[in-house]
């Protein structure tokens, strides 16, 4: 079985830097090949051999899932790239800012010839610092590209001051505390924070920590995309938790943008992780939970309209 | 995999060594093309294999073969021409671009499409363009007349080149692929996203659905009378029979070939009810339809991928595959 190419999505609003990390990417000496998918076709200065252009068309699967849609261009170009082997280590994509990063996610783990010969990596926004404040109140995609981020690269901090840009990182990990965040002047970050990440392996699910800037800061916010974290102390039963998680995220799979978690079902050596992207789940034993590891649930939501109450009542009602 | 000798064929196959993913294969005349991935169009001869890159570098992503000349579409944006003696000339050149689908007619039109623009060029050279409502993913001219169906998302669409008309609709949600049409030209017929055939009866686009593929069907084949369609995506080759003037509907499919692997080709041989199947563990069988004999062509070879191309010449007698990691070879038949 030969090894899956990994797939990196960078999103982020017009103007915020995606370039110029795409051009960092592709240009620092790591002695690896990208093919890069692009949306604006010849658009000035990427600085690589294969480049193709995407018409970013999104549609719905007929599977009766209206939030289960996905780019059938990509599919298309990822069967024209797949054929030709060893030209490329990895395969970029690049969304326009207006784009909402589900479709692309959703196309890796929906359409079977695709997720046979590649694999989501990671989800990268970057983000503003300058202009995101702005952003939040009139773009929803801003929002939307931030909640579903696995890594999030906080751009042009050298043009804000300390207090803006505190105030910018509240904003973000108001709507999304799990992503893993790094600050940058003109998208200079470290290759190894970018690429390689496996944030949809359920083998990389070690733990999960919100990273809340401001303790209580995120007591206050309204904004209408947050995250909900559970810990539920003690055993799960998996005959009440499977179906609830699935009829869960059945019912509110267009509201649920990313969701995780870490559990201990009763009696099973193993932790159980599951991951998902709208309506589309994942989720398996682990690794044994250790001797002096405390056996609890962990599970995490971004998405919009959350009920917290509602979540955590039918949590409860499905402990062991 | 053990086979009785009397039903094998392989000692009649003439192993090519081709060593890239072969995209598509043909007979150009009596000639063997296969078409690689990488950018080869490579002529089997008698004397050798005669390689040639129309599109320098730059990789193939679709090719259609007809009985003078092979035709391809490159990541450079490029329709080229191949003759049997290795002339090229450049049919259309959409600036970088990747060529998504192509096709041509029996009587020498061509055409080819990069996202939603579609390109028709008769036989005369004569150039006319169109913008589909979104990307069209297949193309396919209609037996009579000089009228392209195109596949895309919600359906298909007939168009008649040379007529200011707007084309005419097929409306179907979802993502439709490949297209083909019956040799009568009564039924067009697409594969879906959903690994599901859709249907149209052309008289009163009549809508025809045909379910309960494990896999995406990638290979359709008309029978040369016309009365059947085989097809890939299932571990065994389903049938459908399209005699009546309803077509499939309410019939159940014709199976032949069943095996544990799934199947990746099929053709119908050019004169006769048989059908060759290539499968993803590149094993290859001949099934009669009339009494579902089968004749082994290839046994399966592990690390050498799935069947991609398969192909018979016009006379019946020979028939040519390719798989995805660079096997091929040549049937001729005793």
């Amino acid at each position: 079985m030969t090894e899956k190419i990994p797939v990196t999505v960078l999103t982020g609003y017009l103007g915020a830097g995606k370039t110029t990390l795409l051009n960092r990417i592709l240009t620092e000496p790591h002695g690896k090949k990208f093919a890069v998918v692009v949306n604006e076709f010849g658009e000035v200065g990427i600085d690589n051999d294969l480049v193709v252009g995407a018409d970013e068309e999104v549609f719905e699967m007929n599977n009766g899932c209206i939030c289960c849609t996905v780019r059938g261009d990509l599919i298309r170009i990822i069967e024209g790239l797949m054929r030709r082997k060893g030209r490329f280590d990895g395969i970029i994509v690049e969304t326009t800012g207006l784009a909402d990063p589900a479709p692309v996610a959703q196309t890796f783990f929906v359409d079977q010839d695709v997720s046979e010969k590649t694999r989501l990596d990671a989800v990268i926004t970057v983000v503003d610092a300058k202009w995101l404040g702005e952003r939040l109140k009139d773009a929803p995609e801003a929002r939307n590209q931030i909640a579903f981020a696995d890594v999030i690269i906080l751009n042009k901090i050298d043009l804000v001051s300390a207090d803006e840009l505190a105030t910018v990182e509240a904003q973000i990990r108001a709507i999304n505390p799990y992503a893993t965040l790094h600050k940058t002047e003109r998208s200079a970050v470290n290759l190894e924070a970018v690429l390689g990440r496996n944030a949809f392996d359920l083998d990389r699910i070690l733990d999960i920590e919100p990273d809340f800037l401001e303790p209580g800061h995120h007591h206050h916010h309204s904004a209408e995309i947050g995250s909900i974290a559970l810990t539920v102390p003690g055993d799960i039963n998996p005959e009440k938790f499977m179906p609830w998680i699935n009829e869960f995220t059945q019912t509110h799979g267009p509201d649920i943008l990313r969701c995780k978690g870490i559990l201990s079902f009763k009696n099973e050596p193993k932790r159980f992780v599951f991951q998902g992207v709208h309506m589309i789940l994942d989720g398996d034993l682990q690794r044994d939970w250790k001797p002096d590891e405390l056996r609890q649930s962990k599970m995490v939501f971004i998405g919009r309209k959350l009920d917290r109450a509602m979540i955590e009542k039918a949590v409860e009602a499905t402990r062991a | 995999m053990s086979t009785a000798p009397h039903t094998s064929l392989t000692a009649h196959v003439m192993p090519i060594d081709i060593g890239e993913h072969v995209l598509r294969c043909g007979f150009v005349g009596p000639q063997p093309v296969l078409a690689l991935a990488d950018g080869q169009v490579v002529f089997v001869k008698e004397d050798g294999l005669t390689r040639t890159r129309p599109h320098g570098d730059a990789a193939i992503l679709v090719a259609h073969i007809r009985h003078d000349q092979i035709l391809t579409g490159g990541e450079d944006g490029r329709v080229i021409r191949t003759l049997a003696d290795g002339r090229i000339d450049e049919l259309g050149n959409e600036k970088g671009r990747w060529i998504d689908a192509l096709t041509a007619s029996a009587t020498g039109a061509v055409a080819w499409s990069t996202g939603k623009h579609i390109t028709a060029r008769d036989s005369k050279g004569e150039i006319r363009t169109r913008e589909a409502p979104s990307t069209v993913q297949g193309l396919s001219f209609l037996p009579k007349g000089y009228r392209l169906a195109y596949s895309h998302y919600n359906g298909a669409s007939l168009w008649f080149p040379n007529s200011e008309a707007n084309p005419e609709s097929l409306e179907w949600k979802g993502s439709h692929i490949d297209i083909s049409s019956s040799p009568d030209g009564r039924f067009v017929v697409t594969s879906m996203q959903e690994n599901t055939l859709h249907g149209w009866r052309l008289s009163d686009k009549k809508d025809m659905r045909m379910s309960g593929y494990p896999a995406k069907i990638r290979s359709m084949s008309w029978s040369h009378d016309g009365d059947w369609l085989a097809t890939s995506g299932a571990e065994a080759a389903v049938i459908w029979p399209f005699k009546d003037k309803d077509g499939p509907m309410g019939k159940p499919p014709r199976e032949c070939g069943v095996r544990p692997a799934k199947i990746t080709q099929v053709a119908f041989h050019p004169n006769a009810l048989v059908l060759a199947i290539g499968y993803e563990d590149n094993c290859i069988l001949l099934c009669r339809l009339t009494d579902a004999a089968e004749l082994l062509v290839r046994v399966p070879v592990k690390g050498q991928g799935s069947i991609t191309a398969l192909a018979w010449d016009k006379t019946g007698k020979k028939l040519v595959f390719g798989t995805s990691e660079g096997a091929a070879g040549l049937l001729t038949l005793p």
